[in-house]
């Protein structure tokens, strides 16, 4: 927990963070439009004997009280996917339309993957890249419970992606869920901070910037680019985006979400930020009882 | 063309279906129409319900059902979900196409009760009776007063073995 020590300037009610981080965090799972409605996944777990708590913010998201989510009949039909809250809330930002073409960066294992294709009607394409062929596998295997047909999968470096072997101009979309110091799963795994030092979090951000810059070159002008973390620290947040700022055309919009989330932050030790990364939000587990999370939308220009 | 023109299978590329086998350029390939025609005339599933959809085939008789715009024959690890295994004998469904798409059955769907449903989710061979045809069958149960497709079963000699693969099994 000792790291977290160093976001105590930017957190408000940093006490309240604290406690928030040291709660176990309760199973979350997401209601799979492609195979059911919100009803049908409540008569499920009814037949099941198994409580639930809608989400507030989102109808498609249930707090179950279970702890083996995946031994149920709604998980067995793919009627629900195991997810944190807060991993759900990039691709509702994001909102890809029925037909479009979609570009999942870093998709293993497929969480915000299908749930863009849901959101999709699992009409159009979501292109789920990762760079590594073992998690592809627990990708695909999600995929085709959850019943998504509109998927191509991918296996590359997602820092210069080619967009040869598809046959396409360019994107409509794309979700960089970027590979972090997930210091935001703390309450899932307490164990996460142990390793953490100052070095791993400049390099994860460099790999985070060629990810980023790669998928806004990808993406056609007018499409958006969402950028996401699982992490607190700015060096690999608000100092990403920054950077993407200043090599591609691209600009921070407003991201309009019933959730309660502070702005980013426009000044870190010795760096100051531009002002628009306010637009983006930062999701402390105090805020809403979840895991923490980096969330900025991004419209590429011209 | 004849019989010696026709290419081979190549296992690592997704190839799309020929629309029918007057159209087919690659030997022992599955052509769109049968793969419909398949699926209407064993479960009675309307040509209709695959409109939306392209059939490509990635490995030996692996045929893959996809929902969007047809991008190239390339070298990608999937594309949509894989749905029916052909170049044998008799055709097999896999699980989740008969989950994603089994509601539109009318014929060869046994109705599971809850204790029998979740044998058959746990991987379990069981005693049924069945007076259809032999053969793989779309194992149902009900939920909430409707009927949903749990998996791939195959009806013998008065046996329904479950072919829920191994992964996919649950014990609820």
């Amino acid at each position: 927990m000792e790291p977290l020590e160093r976001y105590r300037p930017i957190i408000d009610d940093f006490d309240a963070f604290r406690a928030a981080c040291e709660r176990p965090l309760g199973i979350v799972v997401r209601a799979n439009s492609i195979k059911a409605t919100p009803e049908r996944v409540m008569a499920t777990l009814d037949e099941d004997d198994i409580e639930y708590e809608q989400a507030d913010w989102n109808p498609r998201v249930f707090r179950l009280e279970t702890d083996a989510p995946g031994s149920t009949w709604a998980s067995f039909h793919g009627f629900i996917h195991t997810q944190e809250e807060v991993s759900s809330v990039p691709p509702v930002v994001l909102a890809p339309e029925p037909g479009e073409c979609v570009f999942d960066a870093c998709a293993a294992p497929g969480g915000k993957a299908t749930q863009l294709a849901a959101l999709m009607d699992d009409q159009g394409t979501v292109v789920a890249n990762d760079s590594n062929l073992g998690r592809l596998s627990a990708l695909r295997f999600n995929a085709e419970r959850l019943g998504v047909t509109a998927l191509a999968v991918t296996n590359q470096d997602a820092r210069n992606f080619s967009l040869k072997p598809l046959e396409l101009e360019a994107f409509d979309h794309a979700l960089v869920d970027a590979p972090c110091s997930c210091e935001g799963t703390i309450r899932k795994n307490p164990t996460t901070l142990e390793q953490w030092t100052e070095d791993h979090v400049h390099s994860v951000a460099g790999i985070q910037k060629g990810i980023l810059r790669r998928a806004i070159q990808a993406t056609r002008p007018g499409g958006t680019v969402v950028y996401s973390t699982c992490t607190f620290a700015p060096e690999e947040n608000e100092a990403v985006v920054q950077h993407a700022l200043e090599t591609e055309d691209c600009r921070v919009v407003d991201i309009d979400l019933p959730l309660e989330s502070s702005p980013g932050i426009t000044e870190w030790h010795d760096e100051t930020y531009d002002s628009t990364l306010e637009k983006a939000i930062r999701i402390y587990p105090h805020h809403n009882d979840t895991g923490g999370f980096f969330v900025a939308k991004l419209e590429v220009t011209a | 063309m004849g019989a010696d023109d026709l290419e081979e299978n190549v296992g690592q590329r997704f190839d799309r279906l020929p629309a029918t086998a007057d159209d087919r350029a690659v030997e022992g390939r599955a052509t769109r129409e049968e793969v419909v025609t398949y699926f209407h005339d064993r479960f009675g599933i309307s040509p209709a319900v695959f409109e939306p959809y392209t059939f490509w085939e990635k490995g030996a008789g692996k045929i893959w059902v996809y929902g969007g715009e047809s991008p190239s024959p390339a070298r990608i690890e999937a594309l949509g979900m894989t749905c029916l295994r052909t170049r044998q004998e008799h055709w097999k469904p896999t699980t989740d196409v008969v989950q994603r798409f089994g509601r539109h059955a009318t014929a060869c769907v046994i109705e599971l009760s809850r204790e029998q449903a979740t044998r058959f989710a746990a991987g379990e061979d069981q005693s049924l009776e069945w007076d259809g045809d032999w053969g793989y069958l779309i194992a149902a149960h009900e939920i909430d007063g409707d009927r949903e497709p749990i998996g791939v079963g195959l009806y013998l000699h008065g046996e329904l073995r479950s072919m829920v693969p191994k992964g996919r099994q649950r014990s609820m």
